[in-house]
């Protein structure tokens, strides 16, 4: 309810400025920040929740005394899970809204429909989602996870700890899912797991019938090896994926299932009783025992007033991302994009995992890798944790169109997909 | 001489009595001081401890074993003891794990939870198994016999023995021989016995000895793996049967769900041809009706939750029924005769109706709990049923029955026909046209209503429900025939089956463009679908 506000008194501010010719001196007075995350459509279930996290990260930075003695002003647009309308808000935002830097967009399809925008009117967005990697831009700067930061990590805590033989790769039809699953598949061929061992299954967008699937994976793993499910199932598919798991009887000591797309919040929706001990891996995890994390979580329920509003992976994304913004810019004195995309590069902010984040010359992140375990209570109970932070890795090793392909954007290389077989930038075949 | 021996007896059964008593404190204590180990060890420490529990073979520790497998074994930080506590309201209920006295209550905070994995809670369930073998309650001790089967553990094979001798139901007797040949297989027994064990798992026929017996072929050797290869061949041609069945089944049980979504439509677009975008909405209405009831419910009468589906329905129905009714009174009367119109002006209200239910409750799922009575499956020869699944089978059919009821033998349900075969007749004959159309959205209206309480059993409670629902059920109205409810029931079933029989061949993806293809084409065949109507109301 706050949230929305928040929306209508920026909106109204906006209004009231342009309308009394004060346009000038709002301007010069503030800095603004744009939102571009879809309100309404299919992704408003785990957008929304972005919107207002932001919000609440602008707020607390005025709190502070906003940046560079100004104000942050955030400017919130709905792109409605309309892909085509992303790049049509983001111009609008950059262009018409002269906002300063950009957080937003969730699934890479609508990534890919801001790039060009971004790069042409050459702004900074930040984009806090997991995603399949296989890009470096030099307006877009990743704070989720790259495949070697959750699904490599993943697959080895399920061999090394469960001692997973047996593979399925369930995944929904799409960009995602097919790109991690190829670079997982090849990750499992490499290390010796055959291709027997190895099923591969896609389902449509928000696929509601389940049965056979799982009766599927029932019979795949009763072949006499430890097998395990790695799911990049999205979204909405999975709440009555998990109802047939249970159903099912499909125990996590039989056939555990690790998610990459399921935290938190699309527990929300589910009874988690049957489901304990189902896995998944992200970087962040509500249930992280860890001071920040503790003060963000009273901040964030207080911010919504709700006390049972939870926190997940791409709000600590976005949290990180923030930061660093705010801190690049204070770096550069300015918010002119060019300084500040170099000056984000080396920049150091505290996660909400009681570590450090630092922005690498690839425009990705170090992150630790967390696998956590689910609890009858919709949280997650941390059961292993990398030794150290992984970096963000753009171009994965086990493609190998990828593989020579590496990313800096420090000068004098400035390059996303500079080819170290042939010493040029281009990408593959250059 | 008879009194010496009975004093001398006395005494012995005393001291023995007491030795045993002993043993047994020796044995408590040093149970006590390996589950109060487990809240410093790590991982690994912690499997050792449960095994090192599950050796002792003494089943004082199953209740804090069982603690801890559900995670309800805590740390109490005030005095470091090693307490089960289970949320009781706000507060934990802690109790002693050896003995189960009660301990009090305690807040949350004080509590720190030892920590399991999913090795763990295997290894406490084997342990569990291992340790209840012998009990009194034959439900446990069948419960114990498939723990046991499942780890096959061969240090359990002694207790095993044990068992079967004293064991008296007969299908308890076999579940525990079976456990003994999986744990057998395990070891480096003589081969005459190993074959013997294949011959009991062989016997079981189902997945599990598949798999019990496909380990044993990848790793034994000579006489024992031909016997479990043959096995393993036998059983698949078992299983590949019921896959048959089962697929069957998954398509009725599909069928059910797209009938449900459907006859409401059958009625708003069949019977009144109102190409109604906003049905899916209508759906996911009676979905949020159930949410609510089952929110006030677990507030003001937690008892009821068993319930609350059936409290639901009604609800949904007059919830549903009444937006129809005013969508109808507001909209769509103007727009009659006018196809388009009434296709872009509901396609719009839907995105209304969807945007509002996000508004009020919020973008994100709801959760709609399934009673006891839907949840959890049994086994039926091969075939594993869920108890939803068939609770909406026969819901399905239970609401198709009545509306076939109410079409053809209630004063109402001919009003509707007259209607909508001939109006000017109908209204001259003194029917209030206008309040039949009003009073039949709003029955197809309810009726999708009432099928939003049982897809909220299967699928997500968010505002996108709708959408999902709303091309196949146009799909199946189309396919069995507009203005037939016959047709809508032998389409969705047909619809359904079809789609399970081509999903593992061709993959979910694949199959559903498929199952489009054919529509396609049968339509081009048949553009009335399968049960045309036929007669004068066809050409108007």
């Amino acid at each position: 309810m706050k949230a929305h506000f928040h929306t209508k008194l920026a909106a109204a501010a906006v209004a009231a400025g342009t309308l009394f010719g004060a346009h000038a001196v709002s301007a010069a007075e503030t800095i603004k920040v744009g939102v571009l995350h879809s309100l309404s459509g299919t992704m408003a279930i785990s957008e929304t929740t972005l919107k207002d996290a932001m919000l609440m990260l602008i707020e607390q930075q005025n709190a502070k005394g906003g940046l560079l003695g100004k104000k942050l002003e955030p400017v919130v647009v709905d792109p409605a899970s309309n892909w085509p309308l992303f790049a049509e808000k983001a111009r609008e935002l950059i262009a018409g809204q002269k906002v300063a830097a950009v957080f937003g967009c969730w699934t890479s399809v609508s990534r890919k429909s801001v790039l060009p925008v971004f790069e042409e009117l050459n702004s900074i967005l930040f984009y806090p989602v997991q995603y399949e990697g296989e890009e470096s831009q030099r307006n877009v700067f990743y704070t989720g996870a790259a495949p070697n930061q959750q699904a490599i990590p993943a697959v080895d805590y399920l061999r090394d700890v469960e001692g997973v033989k047996r593979w399925v790769l369930a995944g929904t039809d799409y960009v995602y899912p097919r790109t991690t699953n190829k670079i997982l598949e090849q990750y499992l061929k490499d290390s010796g797991v055959p291709a027997e061992d190895i099923m591969i299954n896609y389902t449509p967008f928000g696929h509601s019938d389940w049965q056979t699937i799982v009766a599927e994976i029932k019979k795949f793993g009763s072949a006499g090896k430890k097998t395990a499910v790695v799911s990049t199932i999205n979204g909405d598919a999975n709440v009555p994926f998990y109802k047939e798991l249970a159903n099912q009887g499909i125990k996590a000591e039989d056939i555990p299932v690790v998610a990459f797309s399921v935290g938190e919040e699309e527990l929300a929706g589910i009874d988690t009783g049957p489901l304990v001990g189902h896995l998944a891996a992200w970087n962040y995890f509500m249930s992280v025992d860890a001071p920040e994390n503790a003060a963000f979580i009273k901040d964030w329920q207080a911010f919504t007033k709700n006390d049972k509003r939870v926190s997940n992976d791409p709000m600590e994304a976005h949290y990180i991302g923030f930061n660093m913004w705010v801190k690049a810019v204070e770096v550069a004195g300015t918010t002119d994009p060019d300084k500040v995309i170099d000056a984000l590069i080396g920049v150091t902010v505290p996660n909400l995992t009681g570590g450090y984040s630092a922005m690498m010359p690839n425009h990705h992140i170090t992150k630790p890798v967390l696998i956590g375990e689910i609890q009858d209570n919709g949280q997650f109970d941390v059961v292993w944790k990398t030794p150290g932070l992984v970096p963000g890795d753009a171009w994965s090793d086990f493609l190998p169109d990828s593989k020579p392909l590496i990313a800096d954007w420090r000068k004098p290389m400035s390059c996303g997909n500079f080819n170290t077989a042939t010493g040029k930038c281009g990408g593959k075949g250059s | 001489m008879s009194f010496w021996t009975n004093a001398r007896r006395a005494v012995l059964a005393v001291s023995v009595l007491l030795a045993l008593q002993a043993a047994a404190l020796a044995d408590v204590n040093t149970i006590r001081a390996r589950v109060e180990a487990l809240a410093t060890a790590d991982f690994a420490a912690k499997e050792a401890i449960v095994s090192e529990l599950a050796a002792m073979g003494d089943a004082t520790a199953v209740p804090a074993l069982r603690a801890f497998g559900d995670g309800d074994l805590q740390l109490r930080k005030s005095d470091g003891k090693v307490v089960i506590a289970v949320r009781d309201g706000k507060l934990y209920r802690a109790s002693d794990p050896i003995t189960g006295e009660d301990l009090g209550e305690v807040d949350r905070k004080l509590l720190d939870k030892i920590r399991v994995n999913n090795n763990l809670r295997r290894a406490v369930r084997a342990a569990i198994g291992s340790l209840t073998l012998l009990s009194k309650d034959p439900g446990v001790r069948r419960q114990a016999a498939e723990s046991v089967l499942k780890s096959r553990d061969p240090g359990a094979i002694d207790t095993l023995d044990e068992a079967i001798a004293a064991e008296t139901v007969p299908a308890i007797r076999r579940l525990l021989e079976q456990a003994k040949a999986a744990a057998v297989l395990q070891t480096d027994r003589p081969e005459a016995e190993k074959l013997a064990a294949v011959r009991v798992i062989a016997e079981r026929g189902d997945q599990e000895a598949k798999d019990i017996l496909a380990a044993v072929a990848a790793s034994a050797e000579g006489d024992v793996k031909t016997a479990a290869a043959k096995a393993i061949a036998l059983i698949e041609q078992t299983l590949a049967m019921w896959a048959a069945v089962q697929n069957v089944w998954y398509g009725l049980s599909l069928g059910s769900v797209l009938l449900l979504a459907a006859i409401g439509l059958a009625i708003t677009f069949g019977v009144m041809g109102v190409i109604n975008m906003a049905h899916g909405e209508m759906v996911m209405i009676g979905a949020y009706v159930t949410f609510m009831v089952q929110e006030l419910i677990r507030t003001s009468a937690p008892w009821l939750f068993d319930v609350s589906l059936v409290i639901a329905l009604p609800l949904a129905f007059l919830t549903a029924g009444a937006v129809g009714v005013a969508i109808e009174r507001g909209i769509i009367r103007w727009l009659y005769g006018r196809p388009l119109e009434t296709l872009l002006a509901t396609w719009g209200l839907s995105l209304i109706l969807q945007q509002a239910v996000r508004s009020l409750f919020g973008p994100t799922n709801r959760e709609v709990g399934a009673p006891s009575w839907m949840s959890g499956a049994f086994d039926l020869g091969g075939l594993t049923l869920t108890y939803g699944r068939v609770w909406i089978i026969v819901f399905a059919i239970a609401v198709f029955a009545l509306l076939v009821v109410v079409l053809k033998r209630t004063a109402f349900g001919l009003q509707m026909r007259a209607v909508t075969q001939n109006r000017r007749m109908a209204s001259s004959m003194g029917i209030r046209t206008t309040w039949v159309d009003a009073l039949t959205f709003g029955l197809g209206s309810g009726v999708a209503g009432v099928a939003g309480v049982a897809l909220s059993q299967i699928d997500n409670v968010s505002p996108n429900l709708g959408q999902s629902y709303i091309i196949d059920s146009f799909m199946v109205v189309v396919f069995g025939g507009v203005g037939n409810l016959w047709g809508t029931l032998v389409g969705a079933l047909t619809l359904g089956v079809v789609n399970k029989f081509l999903e593992p061949y061709a993959g979910a993806v694949l199959g559903k463009i498929l199952v489009l293809v054919f529509i396609i084409l049968f339509i081009q065949k048949r553009p009335r679908g399968m049960f045309a109507l036929k007669g004068r109301a066809v050409e108007s």
